[in-house]
């Protein structure tokens, strides 16, 4: 039997880590549908959310609710100040000034982030001890259950919030039509500032409940938000269920990749399955194919 | 003066300075910088020629220089290849290789092309990471040997700025060239309307590949006389850093301009070395540059003078 | 020249184009008129293999094109213009022009590189020609200009030089008179006529009627998808159907 629990083992750590990997890929769909941008900085609010939360932690010795909900606000403040400094400026920019810029943006918030808290890795005790609960013959530390948890209220709460708010119903007029929404009096800037806002707090908060897990370092965010956005694109970009399948499915088969191949490989296997989507399938797993306008 | 007039005194004007650059420089310091521009130039150029004529984004051009590197390399060291060999036979595998990902990846356009040439580089430089048995892993491997021609090894500061800089003008050279010839133009073309590139019966599939190609043998050229001068290379050097630093050249020279590429690889590479004191600190630049040049500058540092001298020039008429 | 075989078109559940068929006879000019939306562009769009039509058939010169790609059509002698102006917007007029030469041209990227002997002679003509049908067109004085700068008027006169520069059979223009003032409207006439004396087969897009009846020597007439009538510009102008249909559009 000690083949099947280790096999359950991964399934449970790729679940977790598949978990993040969801939220960070909503995060890219929600500023995708809103305005066509692929955020390349996407990964940097995760190690923001991570880094402040240990920074308001650690500096100034505040609670942890109060430090998780600080990160969260400045991850948001700087996801504003992006947006209207660098992607507001460029009117009809073509997508290789953004990809640029948005690169650019990542650049800047890593290196920022260097200087501020240097090149080491940081720890963020976990949210509730580290007594492992036992399940099925394997492991689990309290933190994958807040994981889980804590997903699956973000992903509910955006669903919710898109669905049956007036904020969340014109973003979505927005990301079906741009032209109509403001037409009939919807604010489309407004729309894409809040569709970054929305997706650096998704993305600070995926940073801080993986923290406990992972170690947090300034250059923890390139490796996640890539790994987000392969979520995302295998989801389609665009079904906000899919992106969910689209990141747990990434996790296990990572995990299992890892535990039973060569755990040196494990970071290739979701680029691997990510070049695999894009050549065969460049409208996602999840998504529909369009006629390009000329 | 006709503009290819004008292109062959531009050209050779910059290569006598390139030449006797050397004689003023003082101390080997600066002359292995000088070489690590020309290595960088070379690369610029590569790139540029996809990103700045065609206007395809690579976010994985590291890649095909360490291919390059390593392939040159692995022959020398494990197989006794001669050091010219390998080059060649390093530039043709890389060649070989782009040209087969070429067609899926150039299918893709924008951000997702951005996405999987990233996806590209990431995973071979985890390869050069894990295959530690032909790479030696992250801590590099050693002892690659340098070039020759007849009695002349290149293994000094000095030899090595030549001949770096004969291939970095040559590959200047052939890219004005193309930047002016049937081929340059429909590159250009797919740049500005793919779809009116199309209808006017260029084959964008076709040549995006060829371009992608070429951009990428180059690439492995500078990666493998960057092995050969070097002696040793690790993977840090090949990596998803070094990639989006290539690309910072490229804009901030300017999209489509070989001089603007060299002005790029100059500045890039000499910033680290006037920021020393602020250890650390080029990467937030790099970052500020980005964002700072593609909003205010699009054209790049080139397309930025020629703005301003058309302005005097338009002073000086008023 | 060219013939359409019941074409069908559906976009997700919208039918852009249904069972169209028609010929347009070579050295003529054949008209398309239809509201907005009637399917015009998008016919363009599938005779010049930018898009694949549902079913249905499309012939050039008795070759079926159907499945041809946009860069093969134009080896075979079919171009075309873009109703919202496709120019390369970076580049010179002129070098748009040389563009056009493209299909007239071989030089691969490694003579180009090296410029052989044979690539410095094919340019030269390249640029010879490219000259003369600035000239041809009336653009000759804008020849250094970037093209994205150009005014509207002369975008499109520019659009049509590049498209004849590869030496077309067949030009398709989709809506050449959009956006010209009456003088600017006029000289198009003179041009289109110039060219169908010249032995090319033209098809023409237009929303102005004056200019479809001054020029056309057939004119179709498309409304949501449908072919409605052809005939003549005069039976046309007097069909009560196409009368009804372009009231009804307001
Ligand atoms: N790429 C496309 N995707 C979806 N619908 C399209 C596309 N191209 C055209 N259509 C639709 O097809 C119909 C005909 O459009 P079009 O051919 O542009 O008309 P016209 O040129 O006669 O004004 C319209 O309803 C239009 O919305
Ligand atoms: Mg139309």
């Amino acid at each position: 039997m000690e083949n099947s629990d280790q096999i359950i083992q991964y399934l449970l750590s790729g679940l977790s880590n598949g978990s993040i990997y969801a939220l960070i890929g909503f995060g890219f769909a929600i500023i995708y549908n809103a305005t066509g941008i692929i955020n390349f900085a996407q990964g940097e609010f995760v190690m923001l959310g991570g880094m402040l939360t240990i920074f308001f932690l650690n500096v100034f010795r505040l609670p942890l609710i109060t430090a998780i909900a600080l990160a969260v606000g400045v991850s948001t403040a700087i996801g504003i100040v992006f947006e209207r400094l660098a992607i507001r400026p460029l009117k009809n920019a073509s997508p290789l000034s953004l990809v640029i810029i948005t690169i650019g943006a990542s650049i800047l918030i890593r290196g920022a982030a260097m200087l501020v808290w240097g090149k080491d890795t940081h720890a963020l005790p976990p949210f509730s001890g580290n007594d492992p609960l036992y399940l099925m013959g394997a492991t689990m530390l309290p933190q994958n259950l807040w994981i889980f948890a804590l997903t699956a209220v973000i992903i509910i709460a955006s669903k919710l919030f898109f669905h049956y708010t007036i904020f969340g119903k014109a973003m979505r007029a927005c990301a079906f039509n741009s032209q109509a929404a403001s037409l009939v009096g919807i604010s489309v800037k407004t729309m894409v500032l809040l569709s970054f806002m929305i997706s650096s707090a998704i993305g600070s908060l995926a940073g801080i409940i993986i923290a406990p897990l992972t170690m947090t370092s300034y250059d923890m965010g390139i490796m996640l938000g890539l790994k987000g956005f392969c979520a995302a694109i295998i989801g389609g970009m665009s079904s906000g269920l899919g992106t969910v399948i689209g990141g747990l499915l990434l996790g296990i088969l990572e995990s299992l990749g890892a535990g039973l191949i060569s755990s040196g490989y494990k970071d290739a296997i979701a680029f691997i399955i990510l070049l695999i989507i894009l050549f065969l399938r460049p409208e996602g797993v999840f998504g529909k194919k369009e006629t390009e306008r000329v | 003066m006709t503009k290819s007039q004008r292109d062959i005194i531009i050209f050779t004007a910059f290569g006598l300075a390139v030449m006797i650059t050397p004689l003023l420089l003082r101390g080997n310091y600066l002359l292995n910088v000088f070489v690590f521009i020309g290595i960088n130039t070379m690369l610029a150029v590569a790139l540029n020629l996809l990103l700045g004529f065609a206007g395809q984004i690579s976010l994985g051009h590291a890649a095909f220089f360490g291919l390059g590197a390593y392939i040159s390399g692995i022959l020398t060291t494990r197989y006794a290849f001669d050091p010219w060999m390998a080059m060649v036979a390093a530039a043709l595998c890389v060649g070989v290789i782009a040209f087969i990902i070429g067609f899926p990846i150039l299918k893709l356009k924008g951000h997702y092309l951005a996405m999987a040439t990233l996806g590209f580089g990431i995973i071979v430089y985890i390869i050069f990471n894990e295959t530690v048995d032909w790479t030696g892993g992250p801590s590099g491997m050693s002892g690659i040997p340098n070039l020759s021609l007849g009695p002349i090894i290149f293994d000094s500061y000095m030899t090595n700025y030549y001949l770096i800089w004969v291939f970095t003008l040559l590959t200047m050279l052939l890219s004005v060239n193309l930047a002016n010839s049937r081929i340059g133009r429909a590159l250009r073309a797919i740049h500005d309307s793919e779809v009116a590139a199309r209808v006017m019966g260029v084959n964008v599939r076709l040549l995006k590949v060829q371009i992608f190609t070429v951009s990428a043998l180059i690439s492995a050229l500078a990666g493998s006389l960057y092995a050969h001068t070097m002696t040793f290379i690790a993977p840090a050097s090949f990596g998803f850093n070094f990639s989006v630093e290539l690309v910072t050249m490229v804009i901030i020279g300017g999209l489509g301009s070989i001089y603007g590429s060299f002005l790029g690889a100059a500045i890039l590479t000499l910033l680290p070395e006037f920021l020393r004191v602020f250890h650390d600190f080029d990467i937030v630049i790099y970052g500020l540059l980005l964002i700072v040049m593609t909003i205010f500058m699009p054209g790049g540092l080139i397309g930025g003078f020629e703005a301003l001298a058309a302005a005097i020039n338009r002073r000086k008429e008023a | 020249m060219l013939s359409l075989q019941r074409i069908t078109k559906t976009f997700g559940g919208v039918t852009a184009l249904e069972d169209i068929s028609f010929n347009v006879e070579s050295g003529a000019i054949t008209g398309v008129i239809g509201p907005n939306g009637a399917g015009k562009t998008t016919l363009f769009n599938i005779a010049t293999g930018l898009y694949s039509q549902d079913t249905g058939d499309v012939y050039l010169g008795g070759q079926n094109i159907s499945r041809l790609p946009p860069e093969r059509l134009a080896r075979l002698g079919m171009i075309r213009t873009f109703q919202n102006v496709e120019l390369f917007g970076q580049m010179t007029v002129l070098e748009n022009v040389m563009v056009g030469l493209h299909t007239k041209s071989k030089s691969g990227i490694f003579s180009c590189a090296f410029k052989l002997p044979g690539q410095i002679r094919e340019e030269k003509t390249i640029h010879r020609r490219a000259l003369k049908w600035l000239e041809y067109t009336g653009i000759t004085d804008l020849a250094g200009m970037t093209a994205g700068s150009l005014p509207f008027g002369k975008g499109r006169l520019l659009e049509i030089a590049r498209a004849l520069a590869s030496e077309p059979r067949i030009i398709l223009m989709d809506e050449p008179a959009a956006g010209l003032n009456s003088r600017e409207t006029m000289g198009l006439a003179g041009l289109i006529k110039k060219i169908r004396t010249s032995g090319i087969t033209i098809v023409l897009v237009e929303h102005d009627m004056e200019l479809v009846m001054d020029v056309c020597d057939t004119v179709v007439v498309l409304n949501l998808g449908h072919k409605l009538a052809e005939g003549t510009p005069r039976d046309i102008q007097e069909n009560p159907e196409v009368i009804a249909a372009y009231l009804g559009d307001g």
